[in-house]
């Protein structure tokens, strides 16, 4: 179908810090038991596009990462794998592969997106409307254990709700305004042109930004080049895009209107007026050709250009793992409500339990749960909710409730852990108490300590 | 109703009249008599004088009159060319051939047993090939020009049925012969030189003579064209005879070529049988639908409430398609993107008008042919063709196809089957795309211009001009009679659900075009100060109907009752040879809930909550068909013609396309 995918894997991600480290960068952290990025991936292979350039920052994570995915995909994708420097944001990392894009149209996907939502559905709605790029939105997550009724999640919620303000054409096909909440101070500027143009916008604030875009590449490239500090797709790139849509500068250059020419070849100019004529009659106007009507007169010399948005519907699962409440809300969901992405099949009682892990009598693992493979429990363990690792060891008289374990942990006996996240090779005594914790790789808890509310990592030497 | 209405039982009279001879003559016929007949009669038969814009071939004029000129007990006998009479004899004329020429290509398709008379005329073929090569002989032993010998062949065929084997005529002149031919159906008396010609039974005489009359009129239209494409003309199937007879060249080379082309007719009729489209499924057939589900690419929830009396045609939830195939984008592999891009418009209803749509597709198609390789050990016409169906059957799914769309399918199958093999790969591909350019070019944009230079040369100043939803060839010829300096007023009548006359109105506008905007409902109220009804169409049938938007059977009807003419603009691609007598058994079905929707009103919505229930079923259709008594005229690239000449057309174009 033409088109060429790339995946911003990223890399150290500062808002998950105590969960990722130089070992586990951000695209391998487990979400039930597997990379994050395996979900991006498998979205994409399902979608018939095999052909992958992962955009990783930094050398080492592109290492490790690409060892993963020839491990995991050998055989099954045609994956590329690009190690850029760190900090130079998204649009950065596309400006660095920018020569390895070819096709006409460009799919970008952040790594740690977890959606089920098709990306072929972006690119249709990309083509059906000729669009220079088309934005894939959802409705924002309810974030924070809702239903969990864990009281410790509230004050995690309570810091400065601000809204992505998004501004849609009636049909809510066209993006009329982005702006991300970080920008939105008290007031929104909307230039008149835009609104005298489609003549009503619905402005929405429950709309979150995928991250997920189908670009031109010709107009993609062009703006990375004209605009060198532009560092970040959402925040830069969209917002300009959307901005300019109705004055385009991009397409005044001339590529993409030569590449819509090398489309239509046709033997006679005069015909071909009228053949477009026919075929601009017959469809039903967008704003845009009226606006280019009203205000150019000629329409072969195009001046605007569309910014198309594709809303998922509710019914679809699309959550970005972009902070450590994202993380352990994903991990519940995706054993929970969304199981079909895990891709495991979950037994009669809803849970996943690998049949070479251990449990001790008496212990209870509900529904909801996953334990990975070759895990041991001990007696009289409960767990509720929660995501556990491969081969940890569980004493006896273990609570854990609304949490992840990942791999290789060691719990003592009469453990209490409620919404915490538990990095690989974590050892934590007995009767520790944690509660909305995170511990980082590596860190010892030692003996019947109580936390709540902390993040606990080993110092980086 | 009125005079014009009145005037279309008449042929129908003078049809059955032509079975009893022996009344009176029609002082008229004589015009083929002995002495003027060298040059061809068409001079001066009443239907050739008069009707100048209608471009009808000559020859077949002629035979036409031919055929109609016996007809004497018709109730109204033929009196000398006035303006009424001349619609009449023009109507019979196109009667006359219309009669023949759906059955005739019919059976070119399907051999369907029910045309009685080219049922017989197949079966006469093998037996009469010998008699006809003789004839033939005798024809080419004559010192004719091109143009004399059609009749010569004429009589010659309408010889033979009646056995007469040697006829008077076969030392004398093509005049004499000529002469006897007109003369036949005639009381005897006034023809002496042929008496016994006129022996047989009358109906069968009547049926073969009529017959062969046509076959002479293609012989002549072939003959023509034979120099240019030989091959081309034998797709008739009736005309290898003639090609036997006419040629001038010795004999012996052209019954080699005659039996060359026999074998070819054959391959050309399975051919075409294979372009037809197969029997439209119907969808209260329940196995058929659940076969075709399989197969099919789009996951389409066939609507639940369906009305009665349309449940025979493809009808889907609407909403739930476009969504489904969106998501499916990237995962039909074998798709190409172009066509998914026109298919989703299609669904979307981005793309919507019989041109537009017809123009995507074949660009689509254009990009498909641009980028294809021959995959190894295939062949590019069989493999391309296959490839196509592929895709047409997936715009079907998307909607379905338009009857204009269908002919522009047919004509590129055509194109790729008729591919030399000569031809490399990149020839045979740039080939079909200079192709595809030509049908747009030459089938849409030069005939929409030929549209408007024909129709705005009927609008007058001070014109009152009424036109229904949203047409692009009526809108150019506003829009170009506005450029003319032409001082006129148009009614722009539109109808829900669809509203679209809005976007044309917003353009006329927009051009100074002086206009009005109502409703269809009000279109009585305004039909009295209308001078003119000027309408598009989705397709024109063969016996005048025209399937359009839903709605311009209603304005055309309106119009006739208030004596206004109708004008309907049509391209000439978009005629098709099929019969329909109702928009039932072969339409469009629409998102039924569009009708109870008011755009831009979301607070209307009184039917919401009774569509619910299961006694209301809407519906919402999308084309009606306008009976050719209601159109006075069509305007199309082959001039202006009278509904009852749409036949004539389809079959002139019909080789025509195959000749591009």
């Amino acid at each position: 179908m033409d088109f060429q995918v790339v995946v911003l894997a990223g890399g150290t991600s500062k808002e998950l810090v105590p969960l990722v480290s130089k070992e586990v960068p951000k695209p391998l952290l487990p979400v039930a038991n597997r990379p994050v990025l395996s979900y991006v991936l498998e979205q994409l292979e399902l979608s018939n596009l095999k052909d992958l350039i992962v955009v990783v920052e930094g050398e080492d994570a592109a290492l490790r990462v690409g060892g993963w995915i020839s491990g995991a995909y050998v055989d099954r994708l045609h994956v590329e794998v690009a190690a850029v420097p760190e900090d130079v944001g998204t649009a950065g990392a596309l400006r660095a592969i920018a020569h390895h894009l070819t096709a006409n149209d460009i799919l970008v996907v952040s790594g740690d997106l977890v959606s089920d939502v098709p990306p072929g559905a972006v690119a249709a709605a990309h083509r059906r409307h000729d669009a220079v790029v088309t934005t894939m939105l959802c409705s924002t997550p309810i974030s924070g254990p809702a239903e969990s009724g864990s009281a410790g999640a509230k004050d995690k919620i309570k810091k400065p709700k601000r809204f992505n303000i998004i501004g849609l054409d009636p049909t809510k096909q066209f993006l009329l305004y982005i702006a991300s909440g970080a920008e939105v101070e008290k007031d929104l500027h909307i230039p008149k042109s835009i609104l005298r143009a489609v003549g009503q916008m619905d402005i929405q604030a429950d709309l979150m930004d995928a991250h997920l875009y189908a670009f031109k590449r010709a107009v993609l490239q062009e703006v990375l080049e004209q605009k060198p500090n532009f560092h970040s797709l959402r925040q830069d790139v969209l917002p300009y895009l959307v901005r300019t849509q109705l004055k385009s500068e991009i397409l005044l250059n001339g590529t993409p209107q030569a590449e819509e020419n090398g489309h239509e070849k046709f033997t006679s100019r005069g015909n071909q007026a009228i053949i477009s004529q026919i075929l601009a009659n017959a469809s039903t106007p967008r704003f845009h050709e009226v606006y280019e009507s009203i205000h150019n007169g000629s329409p072969t010399a195009q001046r605007t250009h569309k910014c198309c948005a594709y809303i998922a519907s509710n019914s679809k699962y699309c959550v970005r793992l972009n902070s450590i409440q994202a993380f352990s809300d994903i991990n519940r969901d995706v054993i929970g409500e969304a199981n079909h992405l895990s891709g495991y099949s979950f037994s009669a009682h809803n849970n996943i339990i690998h049949p070479s892990a251990d449990l001790g009598s008496k212990t209870t693992v509900g529904p909801h749960c996953m334990l990975g493979e070759g895990s041991l429990m001990g007696d009289k363990c409960s767990v509720k909710r929660s995501v556990i690792g491969r081969h940890c060891r569980i004493g006896s008289n273990v609570k854990i409730v609304n949490s992840v374990v990942m791999d290789h942990v060691t719990l003592g006996d009469g453990c209490s852990i409620q919404g915490s996240i538990v990095c690989s090779n974590v050892q934590i005594q007995e009767r520790v108490v944690l509660r909305d914790c995170q511990i980082g790789a590596g860190f010892v808890v030692s003996a019947g300590s109580e936390h709540k509310g902390e993040s606990l990592a080993r110092k980086e030497k | 109703m009125d005079a014009r209405r009145g005037s279309l039982p008449v042929p129908r009279v003078r049809q059955v009249g032509f079975f009893t001879p022996n009344a009176q003559p029609a002082p008229t016929r004589s015009q083929s008599g002995p002495p003027d007949s060298s040059s061809p009669p068409l001079s001066d038969s009443p239907a050739s004088n008069s009707l100048s814009p209608v471009m009808i071939p000559p020859p077949r004029h002629h035979s036409d009159n031919l055929a109609a000129a016996p007809r004497p007990t018709s109730p109204l006998p033929v009196p000398e060319p006035s303006p009424f009479r001349r619609r009449g004899a023009d109507n019979n004329n196109a009667l006359l051939v219309g009669s023949y020429n759906p059955a005739e290509t019919l059976l070119a398709m399907s051999p369907s047993s029910s045309h009685v008379g080219d049922g017989e005329s197949e079966e006469t073929m093998s037996g009469g090939w010998f008699r006809r090569s003789n004839s033939g002989k005798l024809a080419s032993s004559l010192p004719s020009g091109t143009f004399d010998f059609s009749p010569v062949q004429s009589t010659a065929e309408a010889l033979k049925p009646n056995k007469v084997q040697n006829p008077v005529g076969i030392s004398v002149l093509n005049n004499t012969i000529l002469a006897e031919v007109s003369a036949r159906p005639a009381p005897k008396e006034q023809q002496p030189e042929a008496p016994s010609s006129s022996k047989q039974p009358k109906p069968k005489l009547t049926k073969a003579e009529r017959r062969a009359l046509q076959e002479s009129q293609r012989a002549a239209k072939a003959a023509a064209k034979a120099v240019a494409a030989p091959e081309e003309v034998a797709t008739i199937k009736s005309v290898k005879q003639h090609q036997t007879q006419k040629k001038d060249a010795p004999q012996v080379a052209v019954s080699v070529a005659a039996s060359e082309r026999k074998g070819g007719d054959k391959s050309q009729e399975k051919e075409r049988r294979k372009d037809a489209p197969a029997p439209r499924m119907q969808f209260d057939d329940k196995s058929r639908v659940e076969k075709a589900k399989r197969r099919s690419v789009v996951d389409q929830t066939e609507a639940k409430k369906r009305v009665e009396l349309f449940r025979h045609l493809p009808q889907y939830e609407h909403g739930t398609q476009l969504a489904d195939l969106e998501s499916k984008f990237l995962q039909l592999d074998p798709m190409h993107p172009a066509i998914y891009k026109v298919g989703l418009q299609y669904l979307a209803g981005d793309i919507s008008g019989g041109n537009a749509r017809c123009i995507a597709m074949l660009q689509a198609f254009q990009q498909v042919v641009k980028d294809y390789s021959t995959p190894p050990e295939k062949t590019l016409p069989r493999d391309l063709t296959a490839k196509i169906s592929s895709y047409v059957s997936f715009f079907t799914q998307c909607r379905p196809l338009s009857m204009s769309m269908g002919n522009a399918i047919r004509f590129l199958k055509n194109r790729i089957a008729k591919l030399s093999p000569s031809l490399s790969e990149s020839e045979s591909k740039s080939s079909i795309c200079t192709d595809i350019d030509r049908f747009i070019n030459e089938k849409i944009v030069l005939a929409d211009r030929v549209i408007v230079q024909h129709a705005s040369s009927k609008v007058k100043d001070g014109d009152v001009l009424l036109v229904y939803g949203s047409s692009c060839v009526v809108e150019m010829v506003l829009l170009h009679s506005h450029e003319l300096g032409k001082q006129f007023r148009v009614i722009v009548v539109d109808s829900r659900p669809k509203l679209e006359g809005k976007a044309l109105l917003r353009r006329l506008v927009a051009k100074g075009v002086h206009c009005t905007y109502t409703h269809i409902n009000a279109v009585s109220y305004v039909m009295h100060e209308v001078t003119k009804v000027f309408l598009g169409a989705s397709s024109v049938l063969s016996n005048g109907t025209v399937y359009s938007r839903v709605g311009t059977a209603c304005v055309a009807m309106v119009a006739h009752a208030f004596r206004v003419p109708v004008i309907i603009c049509c391209e000439a691609y978009k005629f098709h040879e099929r019969v329909q007598l109702d928009s039932i058994c072969s339409n469009e079905l629409g998102d039924p809930d569009a009708i109870g929707k008011v755009p831009g009103r979301m607070d209307v919505n009184y039917l919401n909550d009774v569509s619910n229930s299961g006694n209301l079923q809407l519906l919402n259709l999308m084309y009606d068909a306008t009976p050719a008594d209601y159109v006075s005229m069509i305007v199309t690239d082959y001039g202006m013609i009278p509904p009852t000449s749409v036949p004539v057309i389809v079959r002139e174009y019909r080789r025509d396309h195959l000749l591009i």
